[in-house]
């Protein structure tokens, strides 16, 4: 049982959602509504067991002096001051407004720390940049030439350095050809692939031919 | 010549006397119309014909298309006007309210605010606008307009999708299940290898001689991604795997949800292989749902822990080259599998293996080898083979103008 109905509850709804987009007629075409709204409420309940495991396993840290505990204090610090304030002292249900305390921690702790994350993909970019456009073969080469007509056309000193050629030969131009025609060739026969690949997994969820997500084989 | 002189000025006037009289005419407001020299003139629009209305195809009701032909003043070189604007009314007699504006050059209006089993009537006006000195902007209103009625009502079947798109469902769908009866009734099916998965047992058996441990990483989206479904199902091939080589396995997750799956797929792999001793279930642990926290959290491990391999199996966004590139700098081999095409870019750019898009989806049963699965893999390459027999005969028909088949697919 532990495994039939789960395997029942994601056929019956499998069907449903394809049944639902060739019907347009009410009640049938609010089904996939609801069970979306069911599932973003299981969502908003089930971070409680997310929750709850990282300050579990947090606090083990911490009680036992594990190898790099400090990082799991300030992980339970952080989070109870968060809730704490959240709650208590960031007036009730409006804790989003401008001028809160919570909304003073979110501006001068977490949007930076969060920008800062996203701002080392500059770095990374160049370093994988570096060890990636190497011409150690013929594709690697394409891929070389195809980098270095795309970064000089689209920075304005590529138009300056290939303004002696024809307009279509210039550096923007082969920048955009590049990106319109065969990469967006390639990024089609991609999605088409996938597009079936979704397709052939969902086949077998719904009829239960892969059940390894339920701990089956 | 005295007297012909004055005599002259007297009927022609002084000039200087006579410039004087007409500045003084021109600059006395109260005897001097001037509203005459500003208003411009208004134009009406032409009559709207050729309206109808009649329910929207294809939706739940509650929804009327009206459509019209344009104004003969709504041409180029003409363009008196501004808008349609579509009243609506429960009588041919009115009351009439606005259900909608068009703008120039528009002839049709979906009215989304009627209940269904009503009749409504519609009447098209066009009007156009001048802009008076004052900044008002004047609305001339056609002075006649046609009317006709609708009822709006549901379908039970979306029949663009219906004709369109489920031949070609049915067809994609029933060549899988075909393959899929075919192997396993034992017939021998080829499959191309894929050298990440190839890999996968050297990269366990890696980590296993190394005595570090293998992270894996199922993405950071929820259960309702079809890719992060994918990628605990490869969760439970790899974690059996793990439990054969005696290999530590760590699955930092990003949803509550998936640590409650992927938790339940990597303890039945452990019992599967007789080895229930060595799972321990906070193996798979929940850091945070926010996405750069869930990086940061994730590189610090990688610094601090040095794993031997790392698995990347699910739906990525911009942390996928954050982790990619910490990985790589601590000497990890990686294997990546997404099917976001914007991240496939910087897997293959920082990992050692990547599988591209339907190679994702695949994976499962190639790990798993059972015929069932493979004869899936099939299936899904009839449907290639169609798609590209229809892509060929769409661009060759397209490039020699004879039909554009791309509308044939809308819906």
């Amino acid at each position: 049982m532990k495994r039939q109905v789960p395997l029942a509850i994601t056929a019956v709804v499998g069907i449903v959602y394809i049944f639902q987009y060739f019907v347009p007629h009410e009640p049938v075409s609010k089904f996939s509504d609801w069970f979306s709204d069911w599932f973003a409420i299981i969502q908003a309940f089930a971070i409680w067991l997310g929750a709850l495991n990282l300050m579990k396993l947090s606090a083990i840290k911490v009680a036992r002096r594990k190898r790099d505990w400090i990082y799991s204090l300030v992980t339970i610090i952080s989070f109870a001051i968060i809730v704490i304030v959240g709650l208590f002292f960031s007036g009730g249900t409006d804790f989003q407004v401008r001028g809160t305390r919570f909304m003073y921690i979110y501006d001068n702790v977490y949007d930076p720390l969060s920008s800062t994350m996203f701002a080392i993909l500059a770095f990374f970019v160049a370093s994988a940049s570096y060890r990636a456009f190497r011409a150690r073969n013929k594709e690697a080469t394409m891929l070389l030439l195809a980098a270095f007509f795309v970064m000089l056309g689209r920075v304005p000193v590529g138009d300056m350095i290939s303004a002696f050629m024809p307009e279509g030969l210039r550096f923007s131009n082969v920048a955009d050809w590049v990106m319109n025609i065969p990469n967006m060739a390639g990024q089609r026969a991609i999605m088409i692939g996938i597009a079936l690949g979704i397709m052939s997994t969902s086949l077998r969820i719904i009829l239960g031919i892969e059940r390894t997500f339920v701990g089956g084989d | 010549m005295v007297f012909l002189a004055v005599l002259m000025l007297s009927v022609t006037g002084h000039p200087a006397l006579a410039q004087e009289q007409q500045a003084a005419r021109l600059t006395d407001t109260a005897q001097v119309d001037t509203t005459a020299l500003l208003e411009p003139e208004l134009v009406a629009p032409a009559t709207v014909g050729g309206i109808s209305a009649e329910d929207t195809p294809d939706d739940a009701g509650k929804s009327i298309t009206v459509s019209w032909e344009l104004s003969v003043d709504d041409t180029t070189g003409k363009e008196n006007v501004a808008q349609y604007i579509v009243l609506r009314g429960t009588s041919s007699d009115g009351p009439f309210d606005t259900a909608g504006t068009a703008t120039a050059g528009t002839n049709t209006l979906t009215d989304g605010q009627v209940e269904n089993g009503i009749d409504y009537f519609y009447k098209v006006i066009a009007v156009s606008s001048t802009l008076l000195p004052s900044g008002e902007e004047l609305s001339a209103s056609l002075p006649q307009d046609l009317y006709d009625a609708a009822r709006a009502s549901g379908q039970w079947y979306h029949e663009a999708r219906t004709t369109r798109i489920l031949p070609w469902v049915l067809v994609i769908g029933l060549s899988i299940l075909w393959f899929i009866k075919a192997a396993k009734k034992g017939r021998e099916l080829y499959v191309r290898p894929i050298a990440g998965l190839a890999e996968v047992e050297h990269a366990i058996g890696r980590a296993t001689e190394m005595g570090r441990k293998i992270v894996y990483v199922p993405g950071i989206q929820d259960m309702d991604n079809v890719q992060t479904l994918a990628g605990v199902t490869i969760l439970g091939r790899i974690a059996k795997l793990a439990a054969e080589y005696d290999a530590q396995l760590d699955v930092p997750v990003s949803r509550s949800l998936v640590m409650v799956t992927a938790r339940e797929v990597v303890k039945e792999a452990y019992l599967s292989v007789g080895r229930p001793d060595a799972f321990n279930e906070d193996m798979v642990h929940y850091i945070t749902d926010d996405q750069f926290g869930y990086a940061a959290a994730l590189d610090g491990l990688f610094v601090r822990e040095k794993p031997a391999t790392i698995f990347y199996m699910g739906a990525f966004y911009a942390e996928s080259l954050i982790l990619a590139e910490t990985g790589n700098t601590i000497g990890a081999i990686q294997i990546a599998g997404t099917a976001m095409p914007a991240q496939l870019p910087f897997f293959v750019a920082a990992c050692d293996y990547t599988l591209i898009g339907e190679e994702l989806f695949a994976a499962s049963a190639y790990l798993s080898k059972e015929a069932k699965l493979l004869g899936s893999l099939k299936g899904q390459d009839v449907a290639k083979v169609l798609i590209l027999i229809a892509a060929i005969i769409g661009v060759l028909m397209a490039t020699l103008g004879f039909v554009n088949i791309s509308g044939w697919f809308r819906v």
